[in-house]
């Protein structure tokens, strides 16, 4: 039953939340784009959020890039660089400032979302329910950092990175990689590939509309026309509606 | 040369009576949902005074509109777009709701409900965000109504600027105006160029701007982007949104809400044609004070047979250049030169220009020494300063309002000399750089207002562009997401809030 539960959790689930991270997301974008959107709060309250939204936001940033890159770069490719040692050194201190300097955004923002009687009030349930999951996922991430340095070794490093690799690649049986590891992985595996699932039924959607692409428009401006288009008719800047 | 044609608007300030109507007929039209109850597409404001949202005019706090930079490129004043994108976040430069006001209700069914009581049943005040009760109102959107509040916090008006403003704290001395405002469906916009997500744009074929409500993200650098603040984010939907100057009514020839329910009838639509290629020449003007001159030199002369053939190579189609011809726009803003962008030294090129108001001589001894024989009063001795209206207009120009409020004394001097002396006399026109038919045309046009006279408005051209079979089954006029509403189905699988927030009566 246990090891049935295991199978599914970390064989299985990974693909249900895939899926509907994929799926869903581009399901919403065709058919409800109107409420594609980042749904920020500040206009309601500007106490707390530019100093807790910051702070969050680089954080999460970092945590996130620092997870891609810590999990899915293949071991043989970083090894040239250097050791594996060095490596969970790296990730533990670089993780670990990130991860307070969110934590402690974070906590200003969902202080400021629970009991600030404007923001309470205009949340939708997925608005609070995202944003305490997301304060949970990082305390068990923080969790995890004693943990992981009783064990400098990077062994349990190395686990989870094959884990996510095999489940990219398609690996039959990756719980194995898993079997023995402490709780708070576990959890916060468990917690992470929900996000996933939820992601493209919450406000998390904004993440695909950063708009790096601002940065490289030609200039400022943008004309759009009904009328049909002679050859190349506006300079750069023109789009074409419908 | 690039010529596009822009429904303009025109105000005329000196006929504007503060009744507010245009403002109600468009929130009722436009407004009046959740998430924009605190928005105005349309206000008026009492001037001097600090204004909706408080204080917009002061872009040291706002950073709204351009700068130009050294290298005389114009950016955005609320940074590079790399400075943007590091906002995005957390907006320093967004206004809080607070500085538009709490949106409240009152509780009017109390007053039907209450039992018989010894003292009369109030309405009492309730939050439209959080449904609960407000103590106290702090601010409203017309707090400043005919000089409400004290003049020490009005006088913060950036259009004090270079004003001894002391002396008009004085009852005696004291003076006020009425300021209508909207969206300027500005020529070289700041919000377009402030939107990460290239949601906002102009229409090539009427110069409408609006925002895409499916591809707005709600980043909210817009609202800061707009020096007018003009838009307005929706904490509902979390979109922002703007006045779209009716465009359903404009492109069916019809005046906006606003203009078509204005009772002093001081609104004028045209077309106006435009250079396109010297927008930005024209934006980039060193001089602040030259940039009302230089956003003149951007509108081409609709009778000129070269424009009136390159505008057609253009895309304009006829109509709109038969109405470019009669258009009471082109006549205020260019023939008479009475009409002025607002704030030009924002260096948006606005779209909406304003008719600056006469008001009383200064002094009754001085009105006393005004003779009869016509001889015009001094502009500067007007009950607004002069030098208020060149801030608000002509970015501190006082020439051209001086010349425009002279032309129109002086139109009141000849058609007093027509009507009551029946005499036409020659010299007024003369004396103020027209001729007796312009002053006729502008007595027409600006006094009499008949309807076809304000509002020249060509139909739009869908069938040169739109194919209607495409069109068949689709949701029609929506406020975005076409047929979805993104927020208040009753079923939404996006995260939509289903229910509106509870407001149960408390007892008072």
């Amino acid at each position: 039953m246990r090891d049935m539960l295991f199978h599914l959790l970390f064989v299985w689930y990974p693909y249900v939340c895939l899926g509907f991270f994929v799926v869903g997301s581009l399901f919403r974008f065709e058919r409800d784009q109107y409420s594609w959107r980042a749904s920020s709060s500040q206009l309601l309250r500007r106490r707390q959020f530019i100093i807790g939204s910051n702070l969050f936001h680089f954080g999460i940033l970092f945590l996130f890039v620092g997870h891609f890159v810590g999990l899915l770069t293949p071991t043989w490719l970083y090894t040239k660089l250097i050791t594996i040692e060095q490596k969970q050194m790296i990730a533990i201190t670089a993780g670990g400032i990130a991860g307070v300097v969110c934590f402690v955004g974070l906590t200003m923002l969902l202080h400021r979302r629970l009991f600030d009687p404007r923001i309470r009030i205009t949340s939708t349930t997925m608005d609070m329910a995202i944003l305490t999951i997301l304060w949970v996922q990082l305390a068990l991430g923080l969790v995890t950092l004693p943990y992981s340095l009783q064990h400098s070794d990077g062994e349990t490093m190395l686990k989870l990175s094959h884990w996510a690799q095999g489940v990219l690649t398609l690996e039959p049986n990756v719980d194995n990689y898993l079997k023995g590891l402490e709780w708070p992985y576990l959890a916060h595996l468990v917690l992470g590939m929900t996000i996933f699932l939820l992601f493209p039924f919450s406000r998390l959607v904004h993440i695909w509309s950063a708009p790096v692409g601002y940065l490289g428009r030609k200039g400022y401006q943008i004309v759009r026309t009904s009328r049909p288009q002679r050859q190349s008719a506006v300079a750069g800047s023109s789009q074409r509606s419908r | 040369m690039k010529i596009r044609a822009q429904i303009a608007m025109v105000l005329n300030l000196d006929k504007c009576i503060g009744c507010h109507t245009c403002s109600v007929t468009c929130k009722n039209v436009w407004t009046n949902r959740e998430g924009m109850e605190y928005a105005w597409f349309n206000n008026v404001e009492t001037k001097p005074g600090i204004g909706y949202p408080k204080d917009w005019e002061n872009q040291k706090r706002w950073n709204g509109g351009w700068v130009r930079k050294s290298n005389g490129k114009l950016q955005p004043k609320i940074g590079s777009k790399w400075r943007v994108l590091a906002k995005i976040f957390a907006n320093p430069d967004l206004p809080e709701i607070d500085d538009y006001y709490e949106p409240f209700t009152f509780d009017y069914e109390h007053l039907q409900k209450t039992p018989e009581l010894e003292a009369s049943p109030t309405a009492r005040p309730r939050s439209l965000i959080t449904g609960k009760r407000m103590e106290k109102i702090e601010w409203g959107p017309n707090w400043e109504e005919i000089l409400g509040g004290e003049f020490s916090k009005r006088s913060a008006d950036y259009n004090f600027e270079g004003v001894q403003k002391e002396i008009y704290g004085q009852f005696e001395n004291t003076f006020m105006m009425y300021l209508p405002r909207l969206c300027e469906h500005c020529l070289n916009p700041a919000c377009v160029a402030a939107c990460p997500s290239g949601a906002i744009y102009k229409r090539e074929e009427d110069g409408i701007v609006l925002i895409d409500q499916d591809k707005c993200r709600g980043w909210r650098m817009c609202v800061s982007g707009c020096p007018y603040k003009k838009i307005y984010f929706n904490w509902s939907s979390g979109k922002s949104e703007k006045c779209i100057l009716c465009y359903p009514r404009i492109e069916a020839g019809q005046p906006t809400v606003c203009s078509e329910t204005c009772v002093g009838r001081i609104r004028y639509l045209g077309v106006v044609l435009y250079d396109a290629d010297r927008i930005e020449a024209a934006a980039s003007v060193l001089d602040e004070k030259a940039l009302y001159e230089a956003q003149l030199s951007v509108f081409l002369n609709p009778r000129d047979p070269e424009i009136i053939s390159q505008a057609r190579a253009d895309g304009v189609p006829e109509s709109w250049l038969e109405a470019a011809r009669r258009s009471p726009i082109w006549k205020m803003a260019m023939e008479w030169k009475v009409a002025f962008p607002l704030h030009p030294e924002y260096r948006t090129l606005p779209m909406v220009w304003y008719v600056p108001p006469l008001s009383p001589i200064q002094s009754a001894a001085e009105a006393g020494k005004m003779g009869s024989d016509g001889e015009m009063p001094d502009v500067r001795s007007l009950r607004i300063p002069l030098r208020y209206l060149a801030n608000l207009l002509t970015a501190g120009n006082e020439e051209p309002v001086a010349q425009a409020l002279e032309r129109m004394l002086a139109m009141r001097s000849y058609m007093r000399a027509k009507t009551i002396d029946g005499v036409i006399d020659d010299a007024i026109a003369r004396r103020v750089g027209l001729k007796a038919n312009q002053i006729e045309d502008m007595y027409q046009v600006m006094a009499i207002a008949n309807y076809e006279d304000r509002f020249v408005i060509p139909t739009t051209h869908r069938e040169l562009g739109e194919d209607t079979y495409d069109l068949r089954g689709s949701c029609g006029f929506t406020f975005g997401g076409d047929c979805s509403d993104g927020r208040t189905a009753d079923v939404n699988m996006f995260g939509g809030r289903n229910k509106a927030p509870k407001r149960t009566t408390e007892t008072v």
